[in-house]
């Protein structure tokens, strides 16, 4: 071509959409009195047009299942984990089973320590809990990890978790006395208060 | 998209297959696409870009979570299309030729009410000579070429895909352009 090598160039930064204002203008001026040039600009816009216009084609219906057939094996418990992502209702269940079966254990850990429910005329001396004589406590008495020793009255139950229950011969109660001091008997106080508690709950409604 | 993309990727960080499964899904025909006017053939194609996620898959944790995915992803087809096309022997134009002939799905892509039978088959023998032109362009301009003009990218991405600088991919489009000029004139 004998024309300017940058009308070519002018071309190009057309097509790239970077050409600046003024050669724009340039190129056009040129394009409109140049033939040669029209032409070949002509041709190659006309080729890019051809290369776009190919159809867009698609990869085969089994692409995917042959890209996985092919790749390593993964580890095993991804497919648990993946299991347990796609039956949420299932994984709550046990989750929740876990959680529950955690609380209760762990409670019963940190209740090592001494403690006794609060009533009045209830007296403390070194982790032996005394009714004294004459004394009347109302309600429910629990103590934990400790002994008692009554001799006054209790207008309840008397539960004692690992510690022992010493009645004085006045000594009176008017509900049942339980002495708790293995970890399943503890274990199934607990859930019979719990059931106890939501029975009441519901008689309350 | 880049999001989801990037989810399925820590999945697959963690051992998940199936989310590596999504990801072919979504970027399997421009893979494949991309590998078949680089190498003019379906079968290499598929091979290819089947090729391509496997080694996505193998090196998915040294993939670069602040990069896009497809521009990754594009690299290691584009490359593995290069060295294909590197490897082959000189009969290649024949190859070529009988690969164009062989695209059994060209009629499925023609949209059904777009013309008449007689139509199609001329429409169909265009695309099989601009195939076949594309396939003419050296392998460095070829890549270019597909990747600007039928992926459709950006100079950056190409750049990004290519690890040229601009300044190169666009000299490389340019000879592009002038080759399937002559080429192309004909028509």
């Amino acid at each position: 071509m004998s024309c300017h090598e940058d009308i070519v160039d002018y071309m190009h930064d057309y097509l790239d959409e970077s050409i600046t204002e003024e050669n724009k203008e340039r190129l056009r001026e040129h394009l409109h009195s140049c033939a040669e040039c029209r032409s070949y600009f002509h041709d190659m816009k006309k080729a890019i047009a051809l290369v776009q216009s190919t159809a867009r084609i698609k990869a085969p219906d089994d692409f995917t299942a042959r890209v996985m057939a092919s790749i390593p094996k993964e580890k095993k418990n991804i497919g648990m984990k993946r299991y347990l992502r796609n039956h949420p209702l299932l994984t709550a269940a046990s989750l929740f089973i876990v959680l529950m079966g955690g609380s209760i254990f762990s409670t019963w850990g940190e209740e090592q320590n001494f403690a006794v429910s609060k009533q009045e005329n209830i007296v403390v001396e070194n982790e032996m809990v005394i009714i004294p004589a004459g004394k009347v406590v109302k309600g429910d008495v629990v103590v934990k990890n400790g002994d008692i020793r009554i001799e006054g009255e209790v207008n309840g139950d008397v539960t004692v978790i690992n510690g022992e229950q010493y009645m004085a011969y006045a000594g009176k109660v008017t509900g049942q006395i339980v002495v708790i001091d293995e970890m399943f008997e503890w274990l199934w106080f607990k859930v019979k208060s719990t059931g106890k508690a939501l029975f009441k709950g519901d008689e309350n409604e | 998209m880049e999001v989801i993309i990037k989810q399925r990727i820590n999945q697959v960080l963690k051992g998940d297959q199936n989310a590596f499964g999504e990801i072919v899904e979504l970027y399997k025909d421009k893979v494949f696409q991309l590998c078949f006017r680089m190498l003019g053939n379906r079968h290499e194609a598929e091979d290819m870009a089947q090729e391509a996620f496997v080694r996505a898959y193998v090196n998915i944790h040294r993939f670069n979570i602040q990069m896009k995915f497809s521009t990754w992803l594009y690299r290691i087809a584009t490359n593995l299309c290069i060295d294909r096309i590197r490897k082959k022997k000189p009969d290649y134009f024949l190859d070529a030729e009988v690969a164009g002939t062989e695209g059994l799905n060209m009629y499925s892509l023609i949209a059904d009410d777009s013309a008449l039978p007689e139509d199609e088959v001329e429409s169909l023998e265009l695309q099989e000579t601009i195939q076949d032109e594309i396939l003419k362009l050296p392998e460095k301009y070829r890549s270019v070429i597909v990747l600007k003009y039928i992926e459709e990218l950006s100079l950056k991405e190409i750049s990004d895909i290519l690890d040229l600088p601009i300044g190169t991919v666009k000299t490389r489009i340019h000879r592009g352009r002038e080759a399937l000029r002559k080429q192309l004139s004909n028509f």
